[in-house]
């Protein structure tokens, strides 16, 4: 097992940064997730992983040995890298059985055939599939040939196992049965592993840390909770969760990270990131003493430092003593709850969970408990 | 640097993941130029230059040659005929199977697709048997027309109906693939928005299936253009002289003395063939149909009460184009003594015999087929694995060039080829040695003309192969050489066999390269055939074409039976 360090990593086909300037850091056992929409270069960052891709700038290392690096003409081909590969379409080889499939690895590392069957046995066991050995892979369901592709995986004790969709293919209830196979999986090998996903539940459900992706750039690396509690920029604060990101006009600091901001026709106490709140200090010349002597910053701010407030919908209540009033949008029942959209002022909507279904223009009251706020502009 | 590469190499670490690939690609490069390119340059030497200086003097002479613009419009008048006449029996039965509910597809479709896997000169000896005076099945049975008729057939529109009926299938697949794409719904929307029967199909249907129509027109012309056996069996009887036979005849009379002219003639097949494909590129250029929706969901136009009437004319249609002539075929083969009249009774399989066991000129042409056909078919399938390999997984601008190269000797004309390896081999440069007259200038113009029909299949099953098969098997830690033994080769094994398979069958058959390119000694079967008629022994030769049937029959059923085991695209008759 093994840490993985990527320093400013760049993968270009054509003109197109598939991977642009990534720097990325996994600790020896973790799970990490890289999670984005299609085409924001996770996979890509997966195969420079693998060495299925060469990068043309930065260096990979894994357990501080770098594997890949053209400055130096470094490139290990990936079958010296000895990593565990599971994709998406499972790659079972259809001609050979399941245990040879399994014992493929051990084959090319010339083992002995007692050793072989030793190992294949236990790798098969852990992913519960011994009796399957004989089958041919094509007898198999997709949750079972993906056990076997992980089985694969494990038996040659890889120095970590990346995972390409594996999901993808499933349907929705196999789905939650295979997480938890990854997840049994992980406690018992304690594999260093990076899961590729366009799906925030799964990584969420799974992961120790994820790292979002988009447009070849690492948006945000966190903690799942810290990554929904508080998105650095309005890529991560919409693609993660389902939440609504409002732009701020002005805000008074409240002390201890947090803040007053004002909302349509109220006021609402929210987080405030570091980032958002020293950048309005850097302009205190746009601050503007209010009526009640606090510092506000002016409505102009708005356009140009981009503030928003982050909500989620678990952080809004209807409340007939609320401050807050809009207009009934749409009323969805997602069983136990309904999930309304409320339109504020006339242009952003805020999604609220709510008990009882509410008529779509009905005039509702609304109050907000928590919300973040975080500068919206994205790093260059 | 080379610290660095002694520590790589001590550390057993590789620069590049694909060092093997790199190294492979001149040595796949060089051999294809050398049966791909050179031939075909060596042509346009040899019909340019006189004495190694450039000059126009061959040019002239078969430009001024009152013959050589004979023979064009007679390619060209049956070629294009034919084309219509395949356009129409093709699209017919492209049309009936691929959109409406007739029954018994799949066996519509295999007995339609006999007539493209039997080699011409055979279907010329099937229908030059059927009809005329001295048909055995004609005979037999009281119908024959009276001694010293004409054969009907050895005319211009003789050789357009059998080029027609034998190139038919090429506008039926090509077609079909089209069909097939055409999803369901935009006909169905069609019909929703109101269109109906004729409407249906002159605005909706044919339109979108246009691409598919122009591209199985142009192939039909271009093969049509090339068909060496049913123009020469047909029309050399006949004086119907066509391009291919022109240049047949020069040689066989001239030898090579000829050379030179005939290698513009040559060109000037090759010039059309090319034009028609200029043409074909530049209409589909124009038409992008995209279809977009769900793709492989077959449209079933109810008939309703046509629909048997339709079944019958289409069997009927299958009846008298293949059956009737090979049972003319098989019942001059029985005949126990020419001009005698067959009967139940007196049946002979004395021909077989003879060719099978006595004449040793038929041994040897059964001996040298089978040679030039499993050698062909062995050899080039080794080349095919690594060659295929490489284009897929590596495309670089190299590659796509040899793909495109590999073409050249299959979609020109046979005769084409067959003059340049006369000319490239007649003696080769710096080892100073002649393959011409050897069996070995059959086997190179073979290894060129059919590398493509090897090279396909195994492309294909590349192509369809997941490459996470491969970067599983990599990240096993298998290397280069076990991943192609290991996973590659097995999984591309059905496929290799299968373009195997149809090399053999296509090269057992052979005539239009073989015809210029043999000598005493070195006759292939399909040379035999057609030497066999001409001299009149046309029981001998029928019984020789009885066999080759059989043998393709056979080999196309195996196919059919193995079809669910081979990748998509691998039998022809199945896109």
């Amino acid at each position: 097992m093994a840490d993985i360090n990527l320093h400013n990593v760049t993968k270009t086909f054509g003109d197109y940064r598939a991977v642009n300037d990534v720097s990325l850091n996994i600790a020896d056992g973790e799970f990490v997730a890289l999670l984005g929409p299609s085409g924001c270069g996770k996979t890509t960052l997966l195969r420079l992983l693998a060495g299925f891709e060469e990068p043309d700038g930065g260096v990979i290392s894994l357990a501080g040995q770098a594997v890949a690096d053209p400055a130096a003409k470094i490139m290990v081909a990936p079958e010296d890298r000895n990593l565990g590969i599971v994709f998406q379409s499972y790659a079972l080889w259809p001609h050979m059985s399941v245990a040879r499939n399994v014992g493929y690895p051990l084959e090319v590392r010339k083992l002995s055939r007692a050793d072989r069957d030793k190992r294949i046995r236990d790798a098969l066991a852990i992913v519960s599939l011994g009796d399957y050995a004989d089958r041919s892979p094509t007898e198999l369901s997709g949750g079972q040939r993906q056990r076997v592709a992980l089985a694969r995986c494990l038996v040659m004790e890889p120095r970590a196992v990346l995972l390409d969709e594996p999901l993808a293919n499933l349907d929705v209830h196999l789905r939650e049965t295979m997480q938890q196979a990854f997840l049994d999986f992980h406690r018992r090998t304690g594999a260093t592993m990076v899961y590729v996903t366009h799906d925030q539940a799964e990584a969420m459900a799974m992961a120790d840390r994820i790292a979002v992706m988009d447009r070849g750039h690492i948006r945000q690396m966190a903690a799942p909770e810290t990554l929904y509690r508080e998105p650095s920029d309005n890529m991560v604060a919409g693609f993660v969760g389902a939440g609504a990101v409002l732009p701020v006009g002005g805000f008074t600091m409240q002390g201890d990270g947090r803040c007053a901001v004002r909302i349509g026709n109220a006021d609402v106490m929210a987080r405030i990131s570091i980032e958002a709140s020293t950048h309005c200090r850097a302009y205190p010349a746009r601050m503007v003493p209010s009526n009640d002597g606090a510092a506000v910053v002016d409505g102009q701010m708005q356009h140009q430092t981009s503030l928003g407030l982050c909500l989620r919908p678990e952080d809004v209540r209807v409340d007939m003593q609320g401050n807050l009033t809009g207009m009934v949008d749409d009323c969805v029942y997602l069983g136990g709850r309904f999930r309304l959209s409320v339109r504020l002022d006339g242009q952003h909507s805020v999604p609220v969970y709510a008990d009882q279904r509410a008529r779509i223009g009905e005039q509702i009251s609304l109050s907000i408990r928590d919300g973040w706020v975080f500068s919206r502009q994205e790093a260059a | 640097m080379l610290a660095v590469g002694r520590w790589l190499s001590a550390s057993g670490l590789q620069m590049g993941g694909n060092r093997f690939s790199d190294r492979l690609l001149p040595l796949l490069f060089v051999p294809v130029i050398i049966i791909s390119v050179l031939p075909m340059i060596r042509l346009a030497v040899e019909g340019l230059f006189v004495h190694g200086t450039p000059s126009l003097d061959y040019l002239r002479d078969v430009a001024q040659s009152s013959q050589t613009w004979r023979a064009t419009a007679h390619s060209l008048y049956t070629a294009g005929l034919g084309t219509v006449i395949s356009l129409l029996i093709g699209g017919a039965f492209a049309f009936l199977v691929a959109l409406t509910d007739i029954r018994a597809k799949a066996a519509l479709v295999f007995c339609f697709m006999i007539p493209m896997m039997i080699p011409p000169q055979i279907t010329a000896l099937a229908w030059v048997q059927l009809t005329g005076p001295s048909s055995a099945l004609l005979n037999a049975i009281g119908m024959a027309p009276a001694m010293g008729s004409p054969q009907p057939l050895y005319s211009a529109e003789g050789i357009a109906l059998l080029l027609g009926i034998q190139h038919a299938s090429i506008v039926f697949l090509t077609l079909r693939a089209n069909l097939r794409l055409l999803p369901r719904e935009q006909i169905e929307a069609a019909r929703l928005a109101g269109a109906r029967g004729g409407r249906l199909w002159w605005q909706v249907i044919l339109p979108l299936t246009s691409p598919g129509l122009i591209a199985g027109t142009a192939m039909a012309f271009v093969t049509a253009l090339g068909n060496f056996g049913i123009q020469a069996m047909l029309g050399i009887p006949g004086n119907y002289i066509t391009l291919p036979t022109l240049i047949y005849r020069k040689l066989s009379s001239f030898g090579p003395s000829a050379l030179g002219e005939v290698s513009v003639l040559a060109m000037l097949i090759g010039l059309i063939a090319v034009v028609g494909v200029i043409i074909h590129h530049r209409l589909l250029s124009k038409r992008d149909y995209r279809l977009m929706g769900v793709v492989g969901r077959p449209l079933d136009i109810r008939l309703g009460n046509r629909r048997l009437v339709i079944e019958i004319v289409l069997w009927a249609v299958l009846v008298a184009i293949l059956v009737v002539p090979l049972m003319a075929l098989v019942a001059t083969s029985l005949v126990p003594a020419f001009g005698v009249r067959l009967s139940l009774d007196n049946f002979s399989f004395d021909a077989f015999y003879q060719v099978l066991f006595v004449q040793p000129a038929t041994i040897r042409a059964f001996h040298n087929s089978l040679l030039l056909a499993v050698g062909a078919a062995i050899v080039l399938v080794g080349v095919c694995l690594p060659l295929a390999y490489v284009i897929v997984r590596r495309p670089t601008r190299l590659t796509r060039v040899i793909n495109l190269l590999v073409e050249i000797p299959y979609a020109l004309p046979g005769v084409v080829l067959a003059i340049a390896c006369i000319l490239l081999f007649i003696r080769i440069p710096v080892l100073n040695i002649s393959l011409y007259g050897t069996l070995a200038i059959i086997f190179v113009a073979y290894l060129a003309r059919f590398l493509i029909i090897a090279l396909r299949p195994v492309m294909n099953s590349f192509l369809q192969l997941d490459p996470a098969l491969e970067e599983a098997a990599q990240a096993c830690g298998a290397g280069v050489g076990r991943r192609l033994r290991d996973i590659l080769l097995p999984l591309a094994a059905p496929a290799a066999a299968a373009g195997a398979l149809l090399v053999f069958l296509t090269a057992f058959n052979e005539l239009t390269v073989s015809a210029l390119l043999w000598s005493a000694g070195n006759e292939t079967l399909g040379v035999l055939i057609f030497n066999l008629d001409d001299s009149g022994d046309s029981v001998m030769a029928s019984a020789v074409a009885v066999m080759v049937v059989g043998v393709v029959v056979a080999l196309m059923t195996g196919f059919q039976l193995a079809s669910r085991h081979l990748p998509k695209g691998v039998i022809p008759w199945q896109t």
